[in-house]
C-alpha cells in the first residue's frame, strides 16, 4: 500500500461530496483523510483526498471519479512537489507546575496557545502529518485531553494552478 | 450557444464536433462568458426554437420531455407526481402507458430504449413509487440503458421532515445511476430534464433520475427550449487514439490465435456493420456475449456463439487458448471470465470501450482504446488493411483447425429428458425456428434465459433482450412489452420462466388495455429452474424452496392458462411434443391479445455446458461429469 494525495474540483453543488465519499465506500477504496472547501472561483469546489492504494487500484479511483458528473478534474499532487498540510487542535493538561514545560515545546514546534484555563492549554499546530505526530509525542506526558484534526490540504508548488489549468483546457476546447 | 437536445436523438453516427474533440472539461458558470464560449457538448444541433412560455412547473416537465423527442412515457401516478399528470393528459406528442406497477414501468422503459436505441423514458410517484424504480434503474445501469426516470418529491418545505411518501430517492439512486438530480426549483425544470436526456444516451449509456418537488410542479415558471446545459465535468470522449488503433492492428495483423471477443457496447453504439467488416478483414473468430448476441450474426462461420459460464465450448476454449485478445465493448465480467487469474492466460488484450473506468478494471490491458465502437472500428478496418497489404494476412489455418475440431466435437446440444416431459431447449429451438431472426425476443433471467442466448439464432443486433448484469428476475414481460411499443410491426416474444413469470405478469394487464400484443412462451417447469439446477449438482439435491407447484402433476397454483384468460390473453398450455409447433403457428396468428404458451418443460434439464462459479474455464463441463481433453499446451 503507499499513500496518495488527490486534489479533486468538483462542481459547488449540494450532494458532491456525497458523491465522492459514496464512490470510494462503494469500490472498496480507503479513505485516509478527506477535506472540501471552497476555491478562487465560487462554482468549484476542490476536494482532498488521501487514499492508500496500489498504483493499479488508484487508476480505477481516478477513473472512477472522474466518471461522476460533477467532478471536473483530478491531479495527483506528488510529496515532492506539493505543500500538504493539517491543522491540529490539542487540548493538554497544564497547570502551574508543568505549563512551562508545555510551552516550551509549543515554541519547538511553532505551534501555538489559543486557550488558556488554569488546568489546560489548547494548542493550534499546522504541518505535514509526521510533525504532528511528533508534536503529539512531546505533549503526551503532560497529558492530552482531547484532539481534533483537519484532513490534509494540498497544493502544488510552483506558480501554476490546477483551477487555472482545467479553465485554460476549457477556453481551447471551446 | 450550445444547445439541448432537439428532438431526443439515437446514438449518432458522426460524433458532434465538440464531442469529437479531446476532453473538454467546461465549468458551466466558470468560463468566461464575454465571449460566448461555452460548456456542453451537444448531441444535435437545435430544431426549431421554442420561445419562453409561461407555464406551471408540471407543464414545464410536459412540455420538456416533449421537446427532448419523448413519444412515449411508461408510468403510473401518486400524490406527489399528480400535477404533472394533469397536463400530460392534454399532450398530444406524449404517449403515457399507465402500466400496473412501477418496476414494470422502469423495464417496459428498458425494453424500449434496447429494442429501438433512444431514451426510455418512466414516470412514478414519491416514496414507494420511486423506489419501486430501483430495480429497472439499477437493471438499466448494470446493462447500459439509455432511461430517464422522473420521479416526484414531496414539496420542497417538507423534503427532509419524513413526510408522508417522502424517500430520499437521489441518495437511494446514487450508486445506480449514471447520474441524478432533484428539481426544486421549477425554473430549472427544462436544462435539467435536457442534461438527464443528454446524460443518459451520450458515451456509455445509463439510467438518469430526476426527482422534482410537488412544490416546483405546482409553481409558475418559463419555458423554453433549447436549453443550455451545464455539465462541466462530463465530457465523454468518443474519438479513439491513432496510436492505440495503429497498436491493435498490427497484433491483430500478427497474432497467430486471435479472438474477437465482443460484448454489448456494440449493440449500444450501433456497430454491428463495422464489425461485420472486421470480422470478415481479419478472418479472426468471434466470441459474442450474452449482452451482444444479435451483434454478429450467429450464420457468420467466424461467430462461435456465446463464451463464459454457460457459453460454447469452442467460444469458452478459443478465450483460453487466444495469444490476442480484442474486447469490443465487454468488460470482463466474472461469468465470461471465470476465475480471473486462470483466464486467458497467454492472451495479450486489447480492450476497446467507451468507458475508460472499464479498462483494466479487471484483466490488466496491453493496449487501451477509450471511445465510442463504431468509432473504433470505422478506425481500425482500415490500419488492418493497411498491415495486411504491409505484411500479408496471417495464416490463422492451424488456429481454425484447432476451433473447428472444438465445434465438431463440443457443439450445443441436449439430451432428451427421460420423465417425458418437453425438452426446453427443444421449444426454444423451436420457437426461434418457427418465429425466425426478425423478430425480437425478450428472456427473464435463469435457466430458460441461458437456453434462449444458446438455441435460438440471432442474425440482427437489438433482438436480443435480457437483464444480463443485474440479472433481475421478473425483467421479461415488461421489457417485452416495451419491446413491442418501440417496434409495432416485429413479433415480440417474452422468453420467460414461470418464477420470473410470477414477479412482474400483472403488465399483462397493461398489454391487454393499450393493445400491445406481446406473445410470452412460458418455459414452466414448475421450479426455481437454475437454483434447483445449482442444488442439484452443489447441494446434494436437496431441494430447498425451489418448488413452485405451477407445472404438470401438481396444483398449479396459479393456472397459467386462466391467468392468461383473466387478463383478457389468449392462453394455450402445451404438454407434448407434438403440440409445440402448432401452439407457436397459432400464437404467431394472434395479433389483437396477447398470448401466452404455458410449455410444460421437464424439470430436470439442466444448462449446459457450464464453467461452476469461481473455477478456471478450463474446467467448463460439456455436460455433467465431461469435461473436454485439452490438448497439451504448444
Amino acid at each position: 500500500m503507499s499513500r496518495h494525495t488527490l486534489s479533486v474540483l468538483v462542481e459547488n453543488k449540494p450532494g458532491v461530496l456525497t458523491r465522492v465519499a459514496g464512490l470510494f465506500a462503494r469500490r472498496a477504496f480507503n479513505i485516509h483523510s478527506l477535506a472540501v472547501g471552497p476555491t478562487e472561483h465560487e462554482e468549484i469546489s476542490r476536494i482532498t483526498v488521501v487514499v492508500d492504494v496500489e498504483q493499479n487500484p488508484l487508476e480505477q479511483v481516478t477513473k472512477q471519479l472522474n466518471k461522476l458528473v460533477n467532478v471536473i478534474k483530478i491531479v495527483e499532487l506528488d510529496a515532492g512537489a506539493s505543500v500538504q498540510r493539517e491543522l491540529m487542535l490539542v487540548k493538554v493538561r497544564a497547570d502551574g507546575a508543568n505549563r512551562t514545560g508545555v510551552l516550551e515545546v509549543v515554541e519547538l514546534f511553532r505551534a501555538k496557545v489559543v486557550d488558556v484555563v488554569p488546568d489546560a492549554v489548547t494548542i493550534e499546530a499546522t504541518g505535514n502529518p509526521d510533525k504532528l505526530a511528533a508534536l503529539l509525542g512531546a505533549l503526551e506526558p503532560y497529558g492530552v485531553r482531547e484532539i481534533v484534526k483537519s484532513g490534509t490540504v494540498a497544493i502544488g508548488r510552483g506558480s501554476r494552478s490546477i483551477t487555472d489549468r482545467a479553465l485554460e483546457r476549457i477556453a481551447r476546447s471551446a | 450557444m450550445v444547445q439541448g437536445p432537439q428532438p431526443a436523438p439515437p446514438r449518432p453516427s458522426a460524433p458532434s464536433p465538440i464531442a469529437a474533440s479531446k476532453p473538454a472539461p467546461t465549468p458551466a458558470n466558470v468560463a468566461p462568458r464575454t465571449d460566448g464560449r461555452r460548456a456542453v457538448s451537444s448531441v444535435r444541433s437545435a430544431g426549431p426554437t421554442v420561445p419562453a412560455e409561461d407555464v406551471t412547473g408540471a407543464q414545464s416537465i410536459v412540455r420538456s420531455l416533449e421537446e427532448a423527442g419523448v413519444e412515449v412515457v411508461f408510468g403510473i401516478p401518486g400524490g406527489a407526481i399528480l400535477p404533472t399528470y394533469d397536463p400530460l393528459m392534454d399532450s398530444t406528442r406524449l404517449r403515457h402507458i399507465l402500466v400496473r406497477h412501477e418496476q414494470g414501468g422502469g423495464h417496459a422503459a428498458s425494453g424500449y430504449a434496447h429494442a429501438t436505441g433512444r431514451v426510455g423514458v418512466t414516470m412514478a410517484t414519491s416514496g414507494p413509487g420511486a423506489t419501486n424504480l430501483v430495480t429497472p434503474i439499477a437493471d438499466a445501469n448494470m446493462d447500459s440503458i439509455p432511461l430517464v426516470a422522473i420521479t416526484g418529491q414531496v414539496g420542497a418545505s417538507a423534503i427532509g421532515t419524513d413526510a408522508f411518501q417522502e424517500a430520499d430517492i437521489v441518495g437511494i439512486t446514487l450508486p445506480i445511476t449514471k447520474h441524478n438530480f432533484l428539481v426544486t426549483d421549477p425554473d430549472e425544470i427544462p436544462r435539467v430534464i435536457a442534461e438527464a436526456f443528454h446524460i443518459a444516451q451520450t458515451g456509455r449509456p445509463g439510467p438518469v433520475l430526476v426527482d422534482i418537488a410537488k412544490s416546483a410542479m405546482q409553481s409558475r415558471t418559463s419555458f423554453s427550449w433549447p436549453q443550455e446545459m451545464q455539465l462541466p465535468g462530463y465530457h465523454p470522449v468518443t474519438k479513439p487514439h491513432s496510436k492505440q488503433i495503429k497498436e491493435a492492428a498490427r497484433l491483430l495483423a500478427t497474432a497467430r490465435r486471435p479472438v474477437l471477443y465482443v460484448g454489448g457496447g456494440t449493440i449500444r453504439a450501433n456497430a454491428s456493420e463495422e464489425l461485420r467488416r472486421l470480422v470478415d478483414a481479419s478472418g479472426a473468430p468471434a466470441v459474442t456475449t450474452l449482452m451482444a448476441r444479435g451483434a454478429l450474426p450467429d450464420s457468420h462461420p467466424q461467430n462461435l456463439g456465446m463464451p463464459g459460464m454457460h457459453g460454447t465450448v469452442p467460444a469458452v476454449a478459443a478465450l483460453q487458448k487466444a495469444d490476442l485478445i480484442i474486447s469490443l465493448g465487454a468488460r470482463f465480467d466474472d461469468r465470461v471470465t471465470g476465475k480471473l487469474s486462470s483466464f486467458a492466460p497467454h492472451a495479450t488484450i486489447v480492450h476497446a470501450d467507451i468507458d475508460p473506468a472499464e479498462i483494466g478494471k479487471n484483466r490488466e490491458v496491453d493496449v487501451p482504446i477509450v471511445g465510442d465502437l463504431k468509432e473504433v472500428l470505422a478506425d481500425l478496418l482500415p490500419e488492418l488493411e493497411r498491415e495486411h497489404s504491409v505484411q500479408g494476412k496471417p495464416d490463422l489455418g492451424a488456429w481454425w483447425h484447432q476451433i473447428d475440431d472444438w465445434r465438431e466435437t463440443y457443439p450445443l446440444g441436449y439430451s432428451e429428458p427421460d420423465d417425458g416431459h418437453l425438452a426446453p431447449q427443444h421449444v426454444i429451438s423451436r420457437l426461434g425456428q418457427i418465429s425466425g431472426p426478425d423478430s425480437i425476443y425478450v428472456a427473464g433471467v435463469g435457466q430458460h434465459q441461458m437456453w434462449a442466448a444458446q438455441f435460438i439464432r440471432y442474425e440482427h443486433p437489438k433482438t436480443w433482450l435480457n437483464s444480463g448484469g443485474l440479472g433481475t428476475m421478473g425483467y421479461s414481460i415488461p421489457a417485452a412489452m416495451g419491446a413491442k411499443v418501440g417496434q409495432p410491426d416485429k413479433t415480440v416474444w417474452a422468453i420467460d420462466g414461470d418464477g420470473c413469470f410470477q414477479m412482474t405478469n400483472q403488465e399483462l394487464a397493461t398489454c391487454t388495455i393499450n393493445e400491445i400484443p406481446i406473445k410470452v412462451a412460458l418455459i414452466n417447469n414448475s421450479s426455481l429452474g437454475m437454483v434447483r439446477q445449482w442444488q442439484t449438482l452443489f447441494y446434494e439435491s436437496r431441494y430447498s424452496n425451489t418448488d413452485l407447484h405451477t407445472g404438470h402433476g401438481t396444483r398449479r397454483v396459479p393456472d397459467f392458462v386462466k391467468l392468461a384468460d383473466a387478463y383478457g390473453c389468449e392462453g394455450i398450455r402445451v404438454e407434448r411434443a407434438d403440440e409445440i409447433d402448432a401452439a407457436i403457428h397459432r400464437a404467431m396468428e394472434i395479433d389483437d391479445r396477447p398470448v401466452v404458451i404455458d410449455f410444460n418443460v421437464s424439470r430436470d434439464a439442466m444448462v449446459w455446458p457450464m464453467v461452476a462459479a469461481g473455477v478456471s474455464n478450463d474446467d467448463i463441463q460439456y455436460a455433467r461429469g465431461i469435461s473436454p481433453a485439452w490438448e497439451r499446451e504448444d
